[in-house]
């Protein structure tokens, strides 16, 4: 028996967790028009497929960039040296505007507080070997991005606290449940190191409000030793610009640059979600501590972006008439396809957290599918969804949900058809469940009648009465 | 007073220990070279004083064939029109198991830079963030914090902050002499491995680099297979850092430790782990394809759970397997490669025979290791400090010095000779050949000499202080390969 490290052995990297089995049903038996009509249609994964046309074109137009030359010269040789972990200044600082251009140019990025990481996953990692130590704490708001549980903890050692939302007031964080996680960390005799994240949220599809951020602000003005963490991949994916509040935002407009709490505020983003491009693996940490960045920088050397993909990417953001035009299309497009979710789904008798409003995903509720409110039955409902109905779909607990019975279903990855037939799906297994429930609760009323009855022969008795149950079923 | 001691204490708390710390090995005084370079650089037009780079390992010299070969394949470009059908799944393919077309390709190629004496296994291709992220992974799966894994010196200085920084891992050097070649000896195996035990470091496995970097030797058959009984008879792990496999040239043959495995009866493979990258073979290091190849099922299937942190990219991944693929190209860069290698490292070494300076012989890597233990005042490393400085600001070749390399025994120093073309070799020989002819003038007995020569110290001995006003800079650091490095004379001179 050959001895492995702790971290090899153990089970941290989250990887046995529903969100990752669904995946792998997924992976055996996988949806495809044409070559198997009858697979599992994948509702799991979080992509943004919507807008390759934009790209693709753009490529074609602009072939020097994608054959590496500049100016007609080949520049091959010196982006294959290139791995200065400063990164292309020309990427960074099309990145730090591309970043601006999300926000509405309503808060300016300074690439030189921009560190490059190998997608956010990496930037998450090593924001955490940053600011904590093993067995601090971050506190989390759920429900969270199941990943968490791995980039965050795994080979860190740092410990998650959650802060429990509800459906009561949409998931939305509350003084009460932030000061409650705090306390549990004491409990827990864990340090607490920062406030974690996710805006617009994964996987509610919600932007985060002023008035939550304004919560999180108050309390990290109060605890001058914790910093927070605004992972903010979907920002390109709100519908509307104007409803996302970027923690940058709460800087600028409550004027704290000269604050202490200035140096305590750092975002995550990437490229995977916004443009579409998870393979390339860009991820950046955005901060204004200069130790921070210093740190993540020598850091990044573990997770480079790839010179080639970093120059690619420069040319691409640059052109500010591309940038523009994506960004809108883009919103568009994710819109437009959740509202037929949306709709669809309540077509069905099935309802989406209300004021969704970003993201590539709806938090679903359905509780009302539900046998009992408890999460043995939300995973055998998720069970029956994903093997008989086939839809990979994502289980509230495996993000840390405190109620049963909610689902991310992703709708930015496939096209509009396959949606249509994920719906179908959906629709016939809900209105089977329904007429189960309706034969159900009629037999439970009709065996309540037949009790009341003398009846001397038990076995006949049984005998008739599913006897008749039987034929009630052939209708 | 106390508010402020507060204060400060608290800035200090802001961030983990991790980070405040210096594991990430950056503030060494060993920057200095790297600082001159960056302030003065060489180019042979624009600045032929400047400070010529002899400090980078990094192989460019074959990078106009790796140029014809993108020019002429535009359908390996996922953005080209002749790729572009290809782009959408190209960009969204995130999977860790990574490209299975990549794979095979490098599968093949690890074969190809072994004389196809081995097989690899697909299967077994981890990804991770260059060589660097690879170190770094095996680590994490192979050691806890406070264990530790035995290297031989000299080694390469990024080792410091790859194998230790976040993983919180001990180095424990193994000594090895110039009086043998710098040969790994059990008996130096042994004893670094009891002083381990001594300060209750448990080893875990033993890291080698072979060829190594800074020797540029390639280890023989039977230390190989010592090395392989070693760590199996102690259960440790036996990770060996294969990056400079295809560099090696001359009679000198690469012997993989893959290929040794097969010749021992009862190998324990699970204890046997492959570092590698195309950074070094292919002179590709701005691309970040780094390599973990196991022979442990478990620590394949953890090291690809933490690849997430370091994948290659998928644009990436599709030009590489698309390269590595042709055959003829990879047979055709290999050979060339080699023949250039050679030649600019006979270039080197004729130069310095003619100076009548040593170096350790070797056939393989992109750098030499030069002996200059006869110019030392004294056999101390402050000696071999000062030498250096004046290397770098009289001599004017950033070099280093063999203490960054932990090297038992002051006086050696690695020279690079594959970043820089011919001409600028033939620059920086003259250099050296003038610095020699000076120390030479300064020895001859003072009665012979001019008044001159009577005023001349001894070059290497003056009291050279270096001035840093910028100190920003230095702390920025920049020894990481992956620090600002502006682009070497070879390529500027290209551009």
């Amino acid at each position: 028996m050959v001895l492995l490290s702790r971290k090899a052995t153990c089970n941290s990297h989250g990887q046995d967790s529903s969100y990752f089995l669904g995946w792998e049903e997924y992976e055996k038996n996988p949806y495809d028009v044409i070559k198997n009509p009858q697979g599992i249609i994948q509702m799991g994964l979080a992509e943004n497929q919507l807008c390759f046309d934009l790209l693709e074109s753009w490529l074609e137009q602009n072939q020097d960039a994608a054959c590496f030359k500049q100016d007609g010269q080949s520049i091959f040789r010196e982006l294959a040296l290139f791995q200065d972990y400063h990164g292309l200044s020309s990427f960074k600082n099309a990145l730090a505007d591309f970043m601006s251009e999300n926000r509405g140019n309503r808060v300016s990025f300074d690439s030189n507080n921009l560190v490059l990481t190998a997608g956010a996953t990496s930037a998450n990692e090593t924001l955490m070997f940053c600011l904590a130590d093993p067995g601090d704490a971050f506190l989390i708001p759920t429900p969270y991005y199941p990943g968490f549980d791995r980039d965050l903890k795994w080979r860190t050692g740092v410990e998650i606290v959650p802060i429990q939302c509800s459906s009561t007031n949409g998931f939305q964080i509350t003084k009460l449940a932030l000061e409650e996680a705090y306390e549990q960390a004491k409990k827990l005799d864990l340090n607490v190191k920062g406030i974690l994240i996710t805006n617009p949220s994964n996987p509610l599809g919600t932007t985060t409000t002023r008035t939550e951020l304004n919560i999180l602000f108050d309390f990290i003005s109060k605890h001058k030793n914790i910093h927070l963490v605004s992972d903010e991949i979907y920002s390109g994916t709100v519908f509307n610009s104007s409803e996302f509040v970027s923690v940058m935002e709460i800087l600028k407009n409550n004027k704290l640059e000269n604050t202490d709490v200035f140096n305590r505020v750092h975002i995550v983003y990437s490229l995977s979600k916004d443009l579409g491009l998870p393979g390339f693996r860009v991820g950046a940490i955005y901060s204004n501590d200069k130790d921070v960045i210093s740190a993540a920088t020598k850091m990044s050397s573990f997770g480079l972006v790839s010179s080639q993909t970093q120059y690619l990417l420069s040319s691409l953001l640059s052109d500010k008439k591309f940038t523009k035009n994506y960004l809108r299309e883009n919103q568009n497009r994710l819109k437009n396809r959740q509202r037929k979710l949306v709709s669809g789904l309540e077509a069905i008798g099935i309802k989406c957290l209300d004021e969704s409003n970003a993201g590539l995903f709806c938090w679903v509720d359905m509780r009302h599918l539900l046998g009992s409110k408890t999460f043995d039955a939300e995973m055998d409902l998720w069970k029956k969804i994903v093997y008989q109905v086939k839809l990979n779909i994502s289980p509230g607990s495996s993000c840390h949900c405190v109620e049963p019975g909610w689902f991310r279903v992703c709708f930015a990855n496939m096209s509009e058809e396959t949606l249509k037939l994920a719906l179908k799906r959906l629709k016939k297994f809900v209105d089977d469940e329904t007429s189960k429930r309706s034969c159900q609760k009629s037999e439970s009323q009709r065996l309540k009648g037949s009790r009341k009855k003398k009846i001397t022969n038990i076995s006949n008795w049984v005998f008739r009465l599913s006897f008749q149950d039987r034929e009630a079923d052939e209708r | 007073m106390v508010s402020f001691v507060t204060e400060k204490k608290q800035n200090l708390n802001l961030l983990s220990r991790i980070a405040s710390g210096d594991g990430h090995g950056e503030n060494s005084s060993y920057f200095d070279g790297w600082k001159a370079y960056e302030e003065n650089p060489f180019h042979p037009i624009d600045r032929p004083d400047g400070v010529i780079q002899m400090g980078l390992a990094e192989n460019q010299l074959c990078g106009d064939v790796m140029r014809k070969w993108v020019l002429k394949h535009p359908e390996a470009s996922i953005c080209t029109e002749q790729g572009l059908n290809g782009f959408s799944d190209i960009a969204i393919f995130q999977d860790y198991h990574g490209l299975p077309e990549f794979r095979q390709a490098v599968a093949k190629f690890m074969e190809k830079t072994r004389n196809n004496r081995v097989k690899f296994d697909p299967d077994r291709i981890v990804m991770s963030g260059g060589a660097t992220g690879a170190h770094e992974t095996v680590a994490f799966c192979l050691a806890n914090p406070g264990d530790g894994f035995l290297v031989p010196t000299p080694y390469y200085p990024g080792f410091d902050r790859d194998l230790r920084w976040r993983t919180g891992v001990n180095l424990v050097p193994v000594t090895c002499h110039s009086s043998d070649g710098f040969k790994i000896t059990v008996e130096a195996l042994e004893a670094a491995y009891e002083k381990a035990r001594e300060s209750n470091i448990p080893v875990k496995g033993l890291l080698m680099t072979n060829p190594s970097n800074p020797l540029g030797t390639t280890l023989d058959r039977e230390c190989l297979k010592s090395l392989v009984k070693f760590t199996n008879e102690k259960k440790i792990h036996l990770i060996a850092d294969e990056i400079y496999a295809a560099t090696t040239f001359g009679q000198s043959e690469f012997i993989s430790v893959a290929e040794v495995i097969e010749e021992i009866e009862d190998c324990n493979r699970d204890l046997i782990h492959i570092v590698y990258s195309l950074s070094k073979d292919m002179g590709l290091p701005g691309f970040r394809v780094g390599i973990v190849y196991s022979y442990n099922d478990r620590v394949v299937q953890i090291a690809r759970k933490m690849s997430s942190f370091g994948l290659v990219s998928s644009q990436t991944q599709h030009l590489i397997a698309k390269m590595l693929s042709d055959e003829d190209f990879v047979d055709e860069f290999i050979r060339e490669s080699k023949l250039r290698l050679a030649a600019r490292h006979a270039e080197l070494t004729t130069g310095l025979d003619g100076l009548g300076i040593g170096w350790l012989k070797a056939e393989a890597g992109l750098f030499l290791w030069m002996d200059l233990r006869n110019l030392l005042k004294t056999a101390t490393f402050d000696s071999e400090t000062e030498l250096w400085r004046v290397i770098i600001h009289q001599v004017k070749l950033n070099v280093s010095p063999g203490g960054s390399f932990h090297c038992h025994e002051p006086g050696w120093f690695r020279v690079c000779f594959a970043n820089m073309d011919h001409k600028t070799m033939e620059t920086a020989l003259e250099r050296i050949r003038v610095f020699t002819s000076q120390l030479e003038e300064e020895t001859k007995p003072m009665a012979s000499t001019t008044m001159m020569a009577k005023k001349k110290k001894k070059c290497w001995q003056s009291n050279l202080r270096l001035s840093f006003n910028d100190k920003r800079r230095f702390d920025d650091g920049f020894f990481s390969p992956h620090s600002p490095v502006p682009p070497s004379p070879l390529v500027r001179a290209q551009t």
